[in-house]
């Protein structure tokens, strides 16, 4: 029998977004207390493909761990290995050839445009509009197919090694990364263009869902949630790592604080990742891409180590305890969604659905990074 | 009342432009592989599954010192061998892969210094069955060579 | 009297029929031409251009099993999609495709096709209600709303061209505009009504139907990446089917009304031949902007939409009545 839906004016419902909803793009869990289309109160609930990373990380040794990096956030897979191998180098005092330093910044930077490509198509997709994301995904393609040519997957790369490079690259690649940076440039303009101009997007995305500095440091956002609210921080540039210090590029920042400025930075940046990845091709010097010396077996000394690095998603810091063993005693994986996300707790509230949503997709969650 | 106007009019330019671009589009040849009536080749790196290589001879260069067993995170390899009777090399009487915990991630290759196990390059694996991605590669070393 | 009930028999028989084929094949349009914007092929493998896939999705989709949710109003539930495909089939009867096309010609014939339409919200309201599920239920709500605040400035808009052709009858309204091309409503200085504001309440016109028939960028009823997908959510089977194909065969009637008001129906733009062929050119023309409209834009939001209706188009289309009024006065 039925018996009617009886709701008081002052009286909320919960709505269950997620674990599987179109918006969450993966097993993310959103309790929704809801007074009509409006949220009342909002509760995120993670945990849904826990995978142990960091267990793991203590039971594998170093090398063995390599290929975990890439499986934590499978959209800019080659940032999160790249702070790995500088923490393990750091701690075991491998030095690393110039060249593959240069390499791995031109890889991860067209990893970045990559990620950043993906998540412009998702989000206008999460607005309603499916035609740029096939626009994006044909210029990530691009990307994608440099990369496997050279690494030989297309995802969830393992290419770096302690000490230096799986494989050097070849000349079909330059050409190739050559030929992409003006047509990339290109697609940059037909996407301000269809999207970016675009009324009814601009509509739902000025002053929509306001992120307040403070709100941004209390949960320790980073990457465009922060620089679209005005903090100027880019561990590439506030704390230098590999050869970023050599390449001429700008964080861009807008202080806006909405949803149209965190869409604004992400923008901006694969044009500055073109820009490093251009002046790296110009750069790239010769020699090795492996050390002559490096130990046989990676020991790193007693001590606490940490390295962060500025991947696609935002500030990704990764802590190592060693205990002189074969594997580490603690690994600590930062993952910058994770911050990021928790910030949509406390900001979507009293917003409505849709605006939440599109907060949501402004900032760039990817789940199996959260849950690790 | 003039910004009124100018957003009604400035929106709706920026909605036929938008137009413009996907029409523009519309014309253009179509990017995509019609996967299983054309296939691409794979790029000379790309990684599947791993395979033994062969000599001369058609047999395995595997020499048995099971590095690749020991450098697999995933403890994805289990190989045996045994020496024959008067030679003096170890000969591969078994090499499993289960496939199903491989991520792909290469250091078994690294690890050999004998060359004796490469990336094949065969990517259309689905099956329902889980017994399908435990492979027996000296087997198919011999298929191979049958 | 038999031989005219028996005409309405017939003309029920081909609305249905065309309603039905005009679904399926739109559909299978709206497949190529999104997948040709997006640089892909589109459904290509069933039949030569993948002409067969309407009618194998049509046996797919009835060959499943209809689950009604536990706690679904039975009657409602199954109620709803026949209410969604019913209205726009008895539109049909009175759309005049050319001067003899026509299957019962009505001097009230705006007013009817604007009742049937009114209809269609009540199928969502129905869906939505009836399928116990918060997303369908939010889907409806909205698609109330939306349906209430588009429907005023689309009938003022029309009140403007009733005024100027003086008539509500479809026949008259295309009569008045066929002597050439530029005496179509559409067209401001030599037409009917020296109205320089015709171009904008075309305008309106098209974007009220836009949001009548819940079409992007206006389908807030089932958006799918926040209520999953509305009001059909619990919906399979035929009943997903009928939503399907009451959504275009809407498309069209919004199209063949459009047609009729702005573009002069089945009039030829040189002033030869005119008939039926016209009008289809027309509307089909219509049909493929609304698919190309749909994989453009982005989705508006629901307040955003609702502000452009009453903050725009209403005071517009209002003022737009009152010009059009003084004009006939003083012509």
């Amino acid at each position: 029998m039925n018996s009617p839906i009886l709701l008081q004016p002052d009286e909320t419902f919960i709505l269950n977004v997620g674990p599987q909803h179109p918006a969450t793009h993966g097993v993310l869990r959103v309790k929704m207390e809801m007074n009509g289309e409006y949220i009342v109160n909002a509760e995120t609930v993670i945990g849904y493909i826990h995978r142990m990373h960091e267990k793991m990380g203590e039971l594998k040794t170093y090398p063995q761990f390599l290929m975990n990096l890439s499986r934590m956030d499978y959209l800019g897979a080659l940032g999160y290995s790249h702070g790995h191998v500088l923490l393990v180098e750091k701690a075991s005092g491998i030095v690393v050839p110039e060249r593959a330093e240069y390499i791995r910044a031109i890889m991860v930077e067209l990893n970045r445009i990559a990620s950043h490509l993906f998540w412009f198509g998702a989000f206008v997709m999460d607005l309603g509009g499916f035609s740029p994301l096939m626009y994006a995904l044909q210029d990530r393609e691009h990307i994608l197919d440099m990369l496997e040519a050279v690494t030989g997957s297309r995802l969830t790369y393992c290419y770096f090694r302690f000490g230096g490079l799986y494989n050097d690259v070849d000349d079909d690649f330059i050409t190739a990364a050559r030929q992409f940076i003006p047509r990339m440039r290109k697609s940059m303009k037909k996407y301000h263009k269809l999207v970016t101009g675009n009324i009814i997007f601009r509509k739902r995305l000025e002053g929509i869902a306001p992120l307040s500095k403070e709100m941004c440091r209390k949960y320790g956002a980073s990457s465009a949630v922060a620089r679209g609210s005005g903090i100027n921080f880019d561990v590439r540039k506030n704390e230098p790592y590999s050869v970023y210090p050599e390449f001429d590029f700008d964080v861009p920042v807008y202080h806006e604080c909405d949803s149209l400025a965190r869409y604004m930075v992400r923008m901006d940046e694969i044009e500055q990742s073109l820009r490093i990845v251009e002046q790296g091709l110009d750069k790239l010097p010769g020699g090795p891409i492996m050390p002559d010396k490096k130990p046989k077996l990676i020991k790193p000394p007693v001590g606490d180590y940490y390295q962060a690095v500025e991947t696609a998603r935002g500030s990704f810091g990764i802590r190592l305890v060693s205990d002189g063993g074969k594997n580490p005693y603690r690994l600590k994986l930062r993952s910058p969604t994770y911050s990021n996300m928790h910030l949509f707790d406390e900001a979507c509230r009293g917003m409505m659905i849709m605006d939440a949503l599109a907060f949501m997709g402004s900032l760039d969650l990817v789940i199996p990074e959260i849950d690790r | 009342m003039v910004a009124y106007f100018t957003e009604i009019f400035t929106g709706l330019m920026s909605l036929f432009i938008g137009m413009g671009i996907t029409f523009k589009e519309f014309f253009k040849p179509t990017v995509t592989v019609s996967y299983p009536y054309e296939t691409l080749t794979m790029s000379a790196r790309y990684r599947g599954h791993i395979e033994l290589v062969e000599n001369e001879e058609g047999n395995s260069q595997c020499v048995v010192c099971g590095l690749c067993e020991k450098a697999c995170p995933s403890d994805c390899i289990t190989l045996a061998g045994e020496k024959p009777e008067g030679g003096k090399k170890k000969v591969l009487t078994k090499y499993m892969l289960d496939f199903t915990k491989c991520s792909l991630c290469g250091s078994c290759v690294e690890s050999c210094s004998f060359g004796a196990i490469t990336f094949s390059k065969e990517y259309n694996l689905a099956s329902t069955k889980k017994e399908d991605f435990y492979f027996d590669l000296l087997k198919r070393l011999e298929e191979r060579n049958t | 009297m038999r031989l005219t009930l028996l005409n309405v028999i017939v003309a029920v028989v081909l609305a249905i029929a065309f309603a039905a084929l005009n679904a399926a094949y739109l559909v299978w349009a709206e497949r190529r031409g999104a997948a040709r914007i997006q640089r892909r092929p589109g459904p290509n493998i069933n039949g030569p251009f993948g002409l067969l896939q309407p009618p194998l999705d049509g046996i797919k989709l009835m060959a499943k099993q209809l689950t009604i949710p536990g706690g679904a109003d039975k009657i409602m539930f199954i109620t709803a999609p026949v209410l969604a495909m019913f209205p726009a089939i008895m539109s049909f009867v009175t759309i005049p495709f050319s001067d003899t096309i026509v299957a019962k010609n009505m001097s009230v014939g705006v007013l009817m096709i604007f009742a049937f339409a009114s209809m269609g919200s009540m199928s969502l309201l129905f869906a939505g209600w009836s399928s116990r599920n918060k997303y369908s239920m939010m889907s409806s709500v909205r698609a109330v709303s939306q349906a209430v605040a588009y429907e005023i400035p689309m009938l003022i808009t029309t009140i403007t061209v009733v005024m100027i052709a003086g008539s509500t009858d479809l026949m008259e309204i295309v009569h008045q505009q066929s002597r050439s091309i530029l005496h179509w409503n559409i067209f401001p200085l030599l037409g009917n009504s020296h109205n320089l504001l015709m171009p904008f309440s075309f305008l309106i016109f098209f974007i009220c139907t836009l949001a009548e028939t819940n079409r992007a960028p206006f389908d807030l009823g089932e958006a799918e990446s926040e209520l999953v997908a509305g009001f059909h959510t619990e919906y399979g089977s035929m009943g997903f089917g009928l939503f399907f194909m009451g959504e275009y065969a809407n498309i069209v009637i919004g199209s063949c009304m459009t047609t009729i008001l702005f573009l002069g129906g089945w009039s030829c733009p040189f002033g030869l031949f005119p008939g039926v062929w016209w009008f289809i050119l027309k509307l089909y023309l219509l049909i493929a902007t609304f698919i190309w409209i749909r994989w453009t834009f982005p989705r508006t939001t629901i307040y955003g939409l609702l502000n452009l209706s009453w903050k725009i188009l209403i005071p517009l289309s209002l003022f737009n009545l009152l010009f059009t009024a003084g004009l006939i006065k003083v012509f």
